[in-house]
C-alpha cells in the first residue's frame, strides 16, 4: 500500500520561492522527529528504493531485513526489520530516524544519513558532506512509507 | 610442528552453514583449543569470550582443522626459510642467535608487552633484531616477510592461553587502547564496540559479526589469500566505516592491539587462523 505524503505543505510554509534544501545543520528536530520536508519536493518511493538498496548510499540491508527486497541475498540483523515500518512510525518519525537516528535513540549504531559535521577522523573523501542528499532522504522516507503490512 | 585439529563435537540443533557456533576444536594430541571461555574481569561488558573461528562458516572452519588444509602454512613454510636465511651486514640469520624456533613457545601469548617503558609488538621484536643485531633492513609491518615470520613465531604458542599484562607499566597503554575501542569514528560514526561488543553473533549483510578477537593473528583471509596482520585488519575496519585509519605500527594501533589482546585473555592462541 502506498501512502506517499507530498512535500507540498512544507513548500508553502517555506514561501514557494526556496529551491535550496534544508542544510544538515539546520534540520529541526522535535523529540527525534522531523516534521517538515527537507526539500519541499515530494519523495519518490521508486528512487528511494534504489537509494535504500545501494551499498554506497542507504545500504539498509546491511543491518535490516526487508522482505520487499527479497530478491537481494543476505539481509542483516543488526537493526529491526523494515517490514511494516510504515505501520509503526509516522513520516515525521521516519524522516527523523533516517536524518539522524541518534536524536531519537541515544547510543544507536545506526549512522546519521543527513549530517555533515561533528565526525571524528572522517576520511577526506567524505568530509563535509552527508551520506545522502536531502532529496535522497526524502525519497527513502517515501519508500519506507510504502512498507506497510 | 604440524598439529592436526579435529572437530570433537558438532552442533546440537544448529542449522545450515553455521553449526560452528557450538563446535569445539581439539588438537590431534588431545589438547583442546579454548575457543570460548569466561570473559576476564577487565572485559566488563562481556560474560563469555569467543574466538572468531566460532562465527565462520563450516567450510571456513574446516580449513583450520588440519594444517595440511590450512592455506596459512604455505606462508609458515616461507617463514621457516626466512628464519634460516642470512641477511644484513652482520652475516646473521634469525637462527644464528635463536637456534630453535620452538624456544619462542609462549611469546605470542604475552604480546604485546611493555619493555623499558615502550609498548612492543611481535613486529617490533622482529624488526629490532633485524636492524640492531643483523644489520638488515626492517620489514614492512604487514608485508609478506613479516607476516610469514610472525606466523611462524606465533605458531609456537598455539594452544596456549592468551595472557597479556594490562597492569603496571602496561596500564596507560591499555587505557589508551580501551579509549580507542569505544570511540566512534568516521562518517558511519561507529566504535569497535558497536559491532564487536554490542552485535557479535548478528549478521551484517553476509558477514557474521565476531567479537573481534585477535588470538588467531596473523590470519589467512580467503578474501585476499594472504596472511593479514592485526593492524592491517584494524585499518580495513576503519576504512569500512569511512574513517581515516591510524598508521600500522603506530602508537594508536599498538595500544588497540594490547587492549584487544587483553579482551581475549584465556582464549587459545590460534595462530595462524583462517577467516573469510
Amino acid at each position: 500500500m502506498y501512502r506517499i505524503l507530498t512535500g507540498a505543505a512544507a513548500l508553502m510554509i517555506a514561501g514557494m520561492a526556496q529551491a535550496e534544501p534544508v542544510a544538515p545543520s539546520d534540520v529541526m528536530f522535535d523529540d527525534g522527529t522531523v516534521a517538515a520536508s527537507l526539500t519541499g519536493v515530494a519523495g519518490d518511493p521508486v528512487a528511494g528504493r534504489q537509494v535504500a538498496m545501494n551499498r554506497k548510499l542507504g545500504n539498509c540491508l546491511a543491518c535490516h531485513v526487508n522482505s520487499d527486497m527479497s530478491e537481494q541475498s543476505f539481509h542483516g540483523e543488526v537493526g529491526p526489520e523494515l517490514d511494516g515500518v510504515a505501520d509503526r512510525w509516522t513520516e515525521a518519525e521516519l524522516r527523523g530516524i533516517v536524518t539522524n537516528s541518534k536524536m531519537m535513540f541515544e547510543g544507536t549504531i545506526m549512522p546519521a544519513f543527513y549530517k555533515d559535521a561533528g565526525y571524528t577522523r572522517i576520511l577526506d573523501d567524505f568530509a563535509g558532506q552527508p551520506i545522502l542528499t536531502a532529496q535522497q532522504v526524502e525519497d527513502v522516507v517515501a519508500y519506507l512509507m510504502t512498507l506497510a503490512e | 610442528m604440524r598439529v592436526s585439529i579435529a572437530i570433537l563435537a558438532m552442533a546440537l540443533g544448529a542449522t545450515g552453514a553455521y553449526s560452528g557456533e557450538d563446535a569445539s576444536l581439539t588438537l590431534e594430541d588431545g589438547q583442546s583449543l579454548t575457543i570460548r571461555t569466561d570473559a576476564p574481569p577487565h572485559t566488563e561488558n562481556l560474560s563469555e569470550i569467543t574466538s572468531g573461528w566460532v562465527y565462520r562458516s563450516d567450510e571456513t572452519q574446516a580449513l583450520q582443522l588440519d594444517d595440511f588444509d590450512n592455506p596459512a602454512f604455505v606462508f609458515v613454510d616461507q617463514g621457516i626459510d626466512l628464519y634460516a636465511a642470512v641477511d644484513g651486514s652482520e652475516g646473521k640469520a634469525c637462527a644464528s642467535c635463536h637456534e630453535n624456533v620452538e624456544d619462542f613457545a609462549g611469546l605470542r601469548a604475552s604480546m604485546p608487552k611493555v619493555v623499558d617503558g615502550e609498548l612492543v609488538t611481535m613486529e617490533n621484536l622482529v624488526n629490532n633484531c633485524r636492524t640492531e643485531r643483523m644489520g638488515a633492513e626492517p620489514w614492512k609491518w604487514s608485508g609478506g616477510q613479516m607476516t610469514a615470520m610472525t606466523a611462524l613465531i606465533g605458531l609456537q604458542s598455539r594452544g596456549m592461553p592468551v595472557n597479556v599484562a594490562i597492569d603496571g607499566d602496561a596500564a596507560p597503554f591499555w587505557e589508551a587502547g580501551k579509549e580507542l575501542y569505544y570511540t566512534r569514528v568516521g562518517q558511519l560514526d561507529m566504535a569497535c564496540s558497536n559491532c564487536h561488543e554490542d552485535n557479535y553473533g548478528n549478521m551484517i549483510r553476509a558477514d557474521h559479526l565476531s567479537q573481534g578477537q585477535i588470538n588467531g593473528f596473523p590470519t589467512y583471509r580467503l578474501k585476499n589469500a594472504k596472511l593479514n596482520s592485526s593492524h592491517g585488519r584494524f585499518k580495513g575496519c576503519m576504512s569500512n566505516i569511512r574513517a581515516t585509519p591510524f598508521a600500522e605500527g603506530g602508537d594508536e594501533f599498538k595500544a588497540l592491539e594490547l587492549y584487544l589482546a587483553s579482551r581475549g585473555n584465556g582464549l587459545s592462541v590460534e595462530t595462524p587462523s583462517v577467516r573469510n
